[in-house]
């Protein structure tokens, strides 16, 4: 399998140096994990040995956190207008077809023989964007969304720092795939590098729930990877603390008849839900959809428009 | 110098000044030595502003230690929280700002400086720089640019930031004057230098009014087209 000789050629070395120096308030040891990158690329961490508690203030409490987010992302079925026109379309007629349906009626003798497709999904990802560290908000205008390469997009959420790097990282691991194998990634793969990658690290501390959301020749994909070692396949998920307001919205409006426009409309009323009732999250909505082709940016619309949109016909 | 140590008592909270029962000492590698940096980007200009006070506990170690460290003729980075661990850290940019220059005949970019930092930044993520960055520069179209970080290396290119100890004091009023947020029909001007330089000197002036770790003189240094100009005003010196 490609994936498999991916991750052997990259050296995974779990093993710790246990030669750190413990000379009391003296030097703190470097590490060497060798993790998963290429040779002569390695990444060391030094490493704080602790000679006490857990430091609760100081750094640790300043650093910023995505921990008040709200990430979501579902996968849709679209309403082909195409096969609505087959349906009412003549005998010899031919409309504006699909790759995969035009190959079928070529096969075929006169007779017209209509293929609709059925599991033509795309996956809306809707994002807000705030950062918190503590209880200041640090920014409002965070991209939550990565956007590793021109079909694969990753989701932010737990700690900033650790999403950006950590899929900065699985960016450059995917661009390898392609030039080593020729052809692109499939979700499932991406998903699994950067899992793989993280759980290394697993109970060191970071802090990292992200979807990988794409199209691969499978068709739609969605995974939830996160720095515990979870890695599922889905068709909906939320993460962050705003995730269960958002839950509530997806799951009374998710229908299977849903159209992209009103796909994306649920996914930006589920955020902007969120960052009503939950204080760590806020700022905008920020709205991606991935089909075939790739992803698209629907769209980024400012929670306090998005207010006035929602709440003024009320009144 | 002192050894950086902090007092926790039985629960293991800190605690207060005149306090004196049992204490247990710890030591800890990281001290916090005060100081607010900003950075504001305009159209063909960007400043960067720091304080010089340097503090630690309740004392004042320096009025004259500047926060901001110019980079390259277009760059300069603020940083303020540990002061060992901004010396080390700009040591460090430095020696990659050389190593780049020999491999690449070419300076480095604003925006190259920033994703090199944040992973510097990150490459000590189990053990942080104890160092709240603000970048200040042109990009390559001469525009002006602010790439703010955390200390453990999440970044984003800002028009403004304010970081450091004042900076929860700083940032709304940032939001307000260059952000126009929560205003209401107001005209949406473009920020000119002169305009900036004098509202950079303003919120010193208020953050020293209400900060303790911040005061003693402000240092400003101006990026444009033509190079880097510092400033210097005096703050409250209490």
């Amino acid at each position: 399998m490609a994936l498999s000789s991916v991750l052997q050629s990259e050296s995974a070395d779990f093993s710790f140096n246990n030669d750190r120096s413990f000379s009391f308030g003296c030097r703190f040891g470097q590490t060497n994990l060798g993790f998963g990158a290429a040779p002569g690329d390695r990444l060391n961490f030094a490493i704080k040995a602790s000679l006490g508690p857990d430091d609760k203030d100081g750094p640790e409490r300043k650093i910023e956190f995505l921990h008040g987010t709200t990430t979501l992302a579902f996968k849709c079925w679209i309403n082909f207008s195409v096969a609505e026109r087959n349906h009412q379309r003549t005998a010899s007629k031919a409309t504006n077809f699909s790759s995969q349906e035009q190959l079928a009626l070529l096969n075929q003798p006169a007779i017209p023989f209509v293929i609709i497709p059925q599991f033509q999904h795309g996956v809306i990802v809707a994002v807000d964007s705030r950062a918190t560290a503590g209880a200041y908000i640090a920014s409002q205008t965070v991209k939550k969304v990565i956007e590793i390469n021109p079909y694969l997009l990753g989701t932010m959420a737990g700690g900033a720092a650790d999403c950006s790097f950590w899929e900065r990282l699985l960016a450059r691991q995917c661009r390898v795939y392609e030039l080593r194998n020729k052809e692109r990634i499939s979700v499932a793969a991406a998903s699994k590098l950067l899992a793989n990658m993280v759980y290394q690290y697993k109970g060191m501390g970071l802090s990292m729930g992200t979807m990988v959301c794409g199209w691969d020749k499978r068709g739609p994909g969605l995974y939830y990877v996160d720095s515990e070692g979870n890695r599922v396949c889905g068709d909906l998920f939320a993460v962050g603390s705003g995730s269960m307001y958002a839950y509530g919205v997806v799951d009374s409006g998710l229908r299977q008849d849903l159209s992209v426009e009103e796909a994306c409309e649920l996914g930006r009323r589920a955020i902007y839900q969120a960052t009503y009732r939950d204080a760590y999250s806020g700022g905008q909505v920020n709205l991606y959809h991935v089909h075939s082709e790739g992803w698209t940016r629907v769209s980024q619309e400012d929670v306090l428009k998005l207010h006035h949109q929602y709440q003024e016909p009320k009144k | 110098t002192m050894f950086a140590t902090q007092v926790y008592g039985d629960n293991g909270k800190m605690k207060e000044y005149h306090y004196t029962g049992p204490v247990e000492h710890r030591f800890s590698p990281y001290s916090f030595n005060g100081g607010t940096v900003l950075a504001v980007a305009g159209e063909d200009f960007a400043i960067v502003a720091s304080d010089t006070r340097l503090s630690e506990g309740y004392s004042i170690h320096s009025r004259d230690s500047p926060k901001c460290y110019k980079l390259t003729d277009t760059t300069v980075i603020g940083c303020s929280g540990f002061h060992g661990d901004c010396l080390t850290l700009t040591k460090i940019i430095d020696a990659r700002l050389k190593m780049y220059k020999h491999s690449n005949n070419k300076c480095m970019t604003s925006g190259a400086i920033a994703a090199m930092l944040s992973t510097i930044l990150y490459g000590r993520r189990f053990f942080p720089y104890y160092v709240y960055n603000i970048i200040g520069g042109l990009d390559e179209e001469g525009k002006g640019a602010v790439y703010s970080f955390d200390p453990v290396g999440s970044y984003q290119r800002d028009t403004y930031k304010a970081g450091g100890s004042a900076s929860a004091m700083l940032q709304p009023l940032l939001d307000n004057q260059i952000g126009f947020k929560n205003m209401e029909g107001v005209q949406h001007l473009p920020l000119n230098q002169e305009k900036a330089v004098q509202l950079v000197k303003d919120v010193f002036i208020s953050a020293a009014e209400r900060d303790v770790y911040t005061g003693d003189a402000l240092r400003i240094c101006i990026v444009t087209k033509d190079g880097i100009k510092e400033e210097t005003v005096p703050l409250r010196k209490d």
